[in-house]
């Protein structure tokens, strides 16, 4: 059985706890009696047979018919996946979307349905490599439907396969694409790695136009988003529920297999990520010593190249299928079994490691866009009920924060950090005043369509990610990051942690107490 | 002819009749440094026989025979296959639920067979969690009946003697031994390479001592070893071959033996029709029940053959074809 996750009161006799640094690690000790560590629980076991259970899902679905009962062969049958941007890091082969897209064909097979269109529900993301897709969807789908054109991925700026399939109640335009619109069943392939995936944001969100995800990808609804792990209280969750209501009536069937895996995210040799600093082994402390001192020494572009290539032994624990709303209210459920930590109240300091990765550079460079999306954005985010720091607290991440870009997959983020963020930092200003010209450059919108590179609206879109965490912290401070690029990014440069809490004594005062928030595994904190 | 040559002819000859001259002493002789013959009339007793089916490879599966094997394994045999066949794995991803660490579930790996080298293909194409611990279900009655050959056959593929015509209480017995006792077993259900490059009927021995183990069975198809050393070859001509692994087919005592050797046999004919045209078109056909035969089409043998040629070019398997060269126009 599990250990759940729970919160440690730092002491005297704490040993220092472990902070991510980009593609390296450190020990950082927190001032005794007045700090404490949430843990996440202890990874849960996952299923025995995920085939059959998959297979038990789509015959035996949720608030639906049996899959095999929505097809005929005259049939127009889609399936649409999760991107790249899911899981992190990605999952050891075969990846569970593999499984269930396999099981899905084989169920149209079976039922004579010839008309198959596979789909990457990427959005504005970048389009999925070959690799990238051999290892989501497995060889024998990909060479089974590549070929003959029938797999491809979504593109939001081709004009001529978007159709609008109505507007909300708050006049937000439902615009999607048209294959996925005029089919007569969608089926959705979902992993669920966080409370913030899956349900209507899959296809609403996946298959969408630019025009169409501009209504909830804004600055006022993230700002308003208390927390994107919390979806009741989430403004873009809300808008995006009320377009899921809109596809429901009048879009194409849809019915939702989601997944969700445990938290078990790196292999043995890195064992010590996911360990409680305490209970380390001799082992453990070697391989952490040897890691680390390794890393040290090791260019960035080859450490970079090393974590990238990890694959996760990620278990799946459940699969549910059927009706959108009710099997994501399942999904939910299970995310926040394994997730959620209960927290008493909130504190004056919030500390966190940022990891080499986050959704938005799988296989690429971890930009200082990216690093304020993943600590503002996502891991301020991982709360229910309140953040855990104080309104107007501190926010100190530990990042190198390099000033360095990949070219082919973020071209738009280099002329973003050079030409807006020079500019401002404000999103509601930058919205205004930025986001159209780089939502229209041409230049953007030909490498989004036929190279590898993210929609050029994207790092706005990064941006506005952390706009809530921005907005409630009255500092943020990132320890080891290139000074010059984290100034550019409006925050404040420390070399050390403890400079770093001499930096937020101005505002938190001397004796402040801190939440260090510790990771790679995923936990929800549920604040009292 | 030079004068050093007529030389050499000299010595060679004289070496020559000196060997004659020496062994003439024993041809002649008999017994005893001739095996005895049998009186007339004189019934001699039964002795146990070692070879064969009855032949006992427990050495072979010691520490010591485990090492050399291991060294056979990974240094001469995996530079043969890459060299003579670079094969082509697929499917192993279907696996992923039966792998388990260090407590992997014992399995029944069932092939195609084509050609000797399939075993030594398929002890690199399985995942080392079952290499490490797989016996290979070899021929009683052509590997284990001379000792010299049961000892080779026994070090070096882990082989263990299958009496192919009938699947004896003995050899169930071992098998089922085997199995409890954490091996995993590679056995062609056809009983013996393919005369002609397609299937033979597969018959019932695998399903047989999986159904009786409880042991999954995975059907493997292996296309293009046939090409490269079939049966009746006598040289290699190296090419490529494919390797895909199907579904476990688990076991289900309420299914009969025979049932399950049918679902092998089309499982495995599927795994053709993958690898030959694409998984989904494969899959289509399977649900449509049109998967094309493993035996080929019951025609004239060189319809067969051309059958076979033209799968095979599908494939992109067996001997390398030569590019057409265009002339050069100058």
């Amino acid at each position: 059985m599990p250990r759940p996750g729970f919160v440690l009161d730092v002491d005297r006799s704490t040993p220092p706890m472990l902070f991510w640094h980009g593609e390296r690690f450190s020990l950082e000790r927190l001032p005794a009696d007045r700090s404490r560590v949430i843990y996440p629980a202890e990874p849960h076991p996952g299923l025995r047979d995920v085939r059959a259970e998959i297979r038990r899902a789509i015959a035996e679905p949720l608030d639906s018919e049996p899959l095999a009962e929505l097809l005929n062969p005259d049939m127009k049958l889609t399936i649409c996946f999760d991107d790249v941007s899911l899981s992190l890091p990605k999952m050891r082969r075969p990846d569970v979307r593999q499984l269930i897209v396999e099981a899905v064909l084989t169920e149209a097979a079976a039922a004579g349905v010839d008309d198959v269109h596979i789909i990457a529900a990427l959005g504005l993301h970048r389009r999925m490599h070959d690799h990238e897709l051999r290892h989501v969807l497995g060889d024998r789908v990909v060479d089974s439907f590549a070929s003959s054109g029938h797999l491809y991925q979504h593109d939001a700026e081709d004009p001529d396969n978007l159709t609008v399939i109505g507007t909300t109640d708050h006049g937000e335009v439902v615009e999607i694409n048209r294959r996925v619109a005029e089919s007569d069943l969608v089926v959705y392939a979902n992993v669920n790695q966080v409370a913030m995936d899956g349900g209507w944001k899959s296809l609403v969100t996946g298959v969408a136009s630019y025009r169409c995800l501009s209504h909830h990808h804004n600055p006022q609804s993230l700002e308003n988003t208390r927390s994107l792990m919390d979806r009741h209280h989430s403004a873009l969750h809300h808008s995006i529920w009320r377009m899921g209501s809109v596809l429901r009536d009048h879009g194409p069937r849809v019915f939702q297999i989601e997944t969700t895996i445990n938290t078990d995210a790196f292999p043995s040799p890195f064992d010590f990520l996911s360990k409680r600093e305490w209970e380390w082994t001799a082992r453990d402390r070697a391989s952490y010593l040897a890691t680390s001192k390794s890393l040290d020494r090791t260019p960035t572009r080859i450490s970079r190249r090393i974590f990238h290539s990890i694959k996760a032994p990620y278990a799946v624990t459940g699969v549910n299928a059927g009706f959108t709303e009710t099997v994501h209210e399942r999904t939910l459920a299970e995310v926040y079994r394994q997730h959620v930590v209960e927290v008493e109240g909130q504190t004056d300091i919030l500390t966190m490691g940022i990891p080499f990765i986050c959704p938005y550079n799988p296989d690429s460079v971890m930009n200082p866009i990216l690093v304020m999306c993943m600590g503002l954005g996502y891991m301020f985010n991982m709360y229910r009920g309140r953040p855990l720091v104080r309104e107007g607290g501190v926010i100190i991440m530990t990042h190198p924060t390099y000033r360095e870009f990949d070219p082919a997959h973020h071209p738009s983020y280099i002329d973003f950090f050079d030409e807006v963020l020079a500019d401002t930092t404000d999103p509601h200003e930058m919205s205004v005043k930025w986001e159209r010209k780089y939502a229209e450059d041409e230049w953007y919108r030909h490498l989004y369509r036929t190279q590898n590179a993210y929609h050029g609206v994207h790092p706005f879109y990064a941006w506005y990610w952390g706009a809530h965490g921005r907005a409630w912290a009255s500092r943020v401070i990132i320890v080891g990051g290139h000074p010059d690029t984290v100034r550019r990014l409006g925050f404040t440069p420390a070399s050390t942690m403890t400079d770093a809490f001499e930096l937020a004594s101005d505002v938190v005062g001397t004796r402040p107490t801190i939440t260090h928030l510790h990771v790679p595994s995923v936990l929800v904190a549920d604040v009292r | 002819m030079t004068p050093d040559r007529f030389q050499l002819q000299r010595v060679l000859g004289t070496t020559e009749r000196a060997v004659r001259f020496a062994m003439k002493p024993l041809a002649g002789m008999g017994f005893p440094l001739r095996a005895p013959t049998t009186p007339r009339g004189v019934i001699v007793p039964d002795q146990p026989d070692t070879l064969g089916a009855a032949y006992d490879t427990e050495w072979a599966r010691r520490p010591v025979a485990t090492i050399s094997r291991s060294l056979i394994v990974n240094g001469p045999l995996r530079l043969a296959v890459g060299v003579l066949t670079r094969p082509r794995v697929s499917g192993l991803d279907r696996l992923s639920a039966l792998e388990n660490g260090d407590d992997t579930m014992p399995v029944v790996f069932a092939a195609n067979h084509e050609s000797h080298l399939d075993t030594a293909i398929l002890i690199h194409a399985i995942p080392r969690c079952w290499r490490r611990e797989l016996v290979v279900a070899a021929a009683a009655d052509y590997f284990f009946d001379r000792r010299w050959k049961a000892a080779s056959a026994s070090l070096a593929l882990n082989a263990v003697p299958i009496d192919r015509h009938q699947t004896g209480r003995r050899s169930a017995e071992t098998f089922r031994g085997l199995l409890d006792d954490g091996y995993s077993i590679l056995i062609y259900p056809e009983g013996g390479r393919s005369p002609d490059g397609w299937a033979q009927e597969f018959r019932g021995g695998a399903a047989y001592l999986a159904q009786r183990a409880g042991a999954p069975i995975i059907p493997i198809y292996l296309e293009g070893s046939g090409a490269i050393w079939g049966k009746g070859a006598r040289r290699f001509v190296p090419g490529r071959t494919q390797v895909v692994f199907g579904e476990p087919i688990m076991p289900d005592a309420d299914m009969s033996s025979r049932k399950v050797a049918a679902r092998l046999g089309s499982d495995v004919a599927r795994l053709a029709d993958e690898a030959t045209s694409s998984w989904w078109e494969a899959t289509q056909r399977f649900a449509r029940g049109s998967t094309p035969s493993l035996s080929g089409p019951e025609t004239t043998s060189w319809r067969r053959s051309w059958a076979l040629h033209e799968r095979r070019r599908r494939t992109k398997s067996g001997r390398p074809r030569p590019r057409p060269e265009w002339p050069h126009l100058s």
